[in-house]
């Protein structure tokens, strides 16, 4: 298990044990945690996972894919750390990993 | 009214949907999910395609883990349907016999397959894809040698025909229009697909009518087509569209239209303590200036959130624009938008490809567009849809000018 932070845009924190094998969005949305829509469930299709990851956490949780770049372009309040939660699979390496969800998903 | 008595009456994408939001945004009165189904909400897109491919199990499906619902304080009732609604009394009365009272219903009864009414229709082999149990069956009837034929060239249908081939089976899409997807696609997205169908070893029979399934010992064994011919098959996936699941409404006098006719709240135009959300509703999209219908995911998380937000007194969700996508090979399809009134079309890349987007167009405002491998294209198609900014045809044309530059 891996303890991942999701943290709101208001600052709530939610810390949850994510199975290894899932990714960051579906730690979050089967935990109901506010702030994750996750339209199309995991397809890199709809932009709507979007977070922000902690510094500290950047490296390991890889890079963005093309599909996902082009994606994270066009949704709104982008930043360099922005990522979208679906393509990121949780592993033993992510324990202790922080993101934060932006204001809106859309 | 946080104390007020919810029932949901379906348990799909919708329904399992509006129950976690009600609880997300604080509702605190009990929440009863009724579900004919025999297991916990899932997600529906992906058994014709990576459950069907074996690449995702019953855990990766399901909307939230089957503990949740307890933990929530959700009263789910699997395997329960609903046999009348008293809008009088506010009850709806179980499969089971009981009587449920409710301060606000939410109807996502959803939608079921159309069935072909002709000979044979009962046969072993003849199958739908519409819930797990459906994708089951068709899990096991394709595999390397099995002849499998797809009834309707549309999305389902192509999905599932994109996994068979995917599993080794042989496949043949009969199709009643001389080009797939007819009804949602232009032609250079039906010949775009068509194309790669074919490289993938499908084979098409356009523009043929289907009359009679054949079989032996109460299984199908082939598919006859008006002009004589019989098509050999092991199994047969219907895909010719689907009916909302609106008898409980019309019954119980609510306005219908082929769907639960609701407004922008997702609330029934005759009652006030009715919500229908999801493939049942029949909705206003005032970017389009019109009510209609619409089956996908989007769309019913859509509704549940506003359906949800109107029960919490949230103030509505901003309005959207409706989208979907598919992915058929390595191909991803997303559209933006529906093409209403368009009066003209512009492909912007090369379809030859694989990386394009064909925008429907209306005077100078984009109505819809579906993007092939162009995420740009849909991003942003997708917010000129919502905006109904005009945009110049030319740029849109020109894949060397940036979308954002188009849409500047």
């Amino acid at each position: 298990m891996a303890k991942i932070t999701y943290v709101e845009h208001n600052g709530t924190e939610h810390t949850i044990d994510v199975k290894p094998g899932l990714s960051v969005m579906e730690g979050a949305v089967k935990n109901n945690i506010p702030g994750i829509d996750a339209d199309c469930g995991g397809a890199c299709a709809c932009a709507t996972c979007h977070v922000y990851v902690n510094e500290a956490w950047l490296e390991k949780t890889g890079t963005r894919s093309a599909m996902e770049e082009s994606m994270l372009d066009f949704a709104e309040g982008v930043q360099d750390n922005s990522r979208l939660s679906c393509q990121i699979k949780v592993t033993d390496a992510l324990d202790g990993l922080v993101v934060t969800m932006p204001e809106s998903q859309h | 009214m946080s104390e007020a008595r919810v029932v949901i009456v379906g348990a799909g994408h919708a329904g399992g949907t509006a129950a976690a939001l009600l609880r997300q945004y604080g509702h605190e009165g009990p929440i009863a999910l009724i579900g004919d189904e025999p297991i916990p909400p899932y997600q529906r897109p992906p058994l014709s395609k990576a459950w069907l491919k074996g690449e995702a199990d019953a855990d990766s499906l399901a909307l939230k883990p089957t503990e949740f619902y307890a933990e929530a304080g959700i009263d789910f009732r699997p395997g329960t349907s609903v046999s009348a609604l008293n809008r009088g009394a506010k009850t709806v009365t179980l499969s089971d016999g009981s009587t449920l009272p409710y301060d606000h219903l939410i109807l996502a009864t959803g939608a079921r397959a159309i069935a072909l009414p002709i000979a044979g229709k009962d046969l072993e082999g003849i199958l739908f894809l519409r819930t797990a149990a459906d994708a089951e069956a068709l899990k096991a009837a394709v595999g390397p040698g099995k002849r499998l034929a797809v009834v309707g060239g549309g999305y389902i249908g192509l999905e599932v025909a994109a996994s068979g081939r995917a599993l080794g089976a042989d496949v043949v899409v009969l199709e009643r229009e001389d080009r797939i997807l007819a009804r949602v696609a232009c032609k250079a997205l039906s010949d775009f697909f068509t194309g790669q169908h074919e490289a993938h070893g499908v084979t098409f029979e356009l523009g043929c009518s289907v009359t009679a399934f054949e079989g032996r010992d109460g299984r199908v064994t082939g598919v006859t087509l008006a002009d004589g011919r019989t098509i050999a098959c092991d199994a047969v996936v219907v895909g010719v569209g689907a009916t909302p699941n609106d008898e409980l409404a019309k019954d119980a006098g609510l306005e219908c239209a082929r769907g639960v006719v609701v407004d922008l709240d997702a609330r029934s135009v005759t009652d006030p303590a009715v919500f229908a959300i999801g493939d049942v509703a029949h909705r206003p999209m005032p970017i389009y200036d019109r009510m209609f219908r619409m089956e996908s995911v989007p769309n019913a998380l859509e509704q549940a959130k506003q359906a949800a937000c109107a029960i919490t007194g949230r103030p509505r969700p901003p309005g959207e624009c409706p989208w979907q996508w598919s992915d058929q090979y390595d191909l991803k399809l997303q559209i933006a938008g529906y093409a209403f009134d368009v009066d003209e079309i512009v492909v912007r890349g090369d379809p030859a490809t694989a990386r394009f987007a064909v925008f429907h167009l209306k005077g100078d405002q984009v109505q819809s567009v579906e993007a092939i491998n162009a995420p740009p294209e849909f991003m942003m198609g997708k917010q000129l849809i919502l905006s109904r900014k005009p945009v110049n045809k030319a740029k849109l044309a020109d894949p060397s000018i940036s979308m954002k530059e188009v849409a500047a």
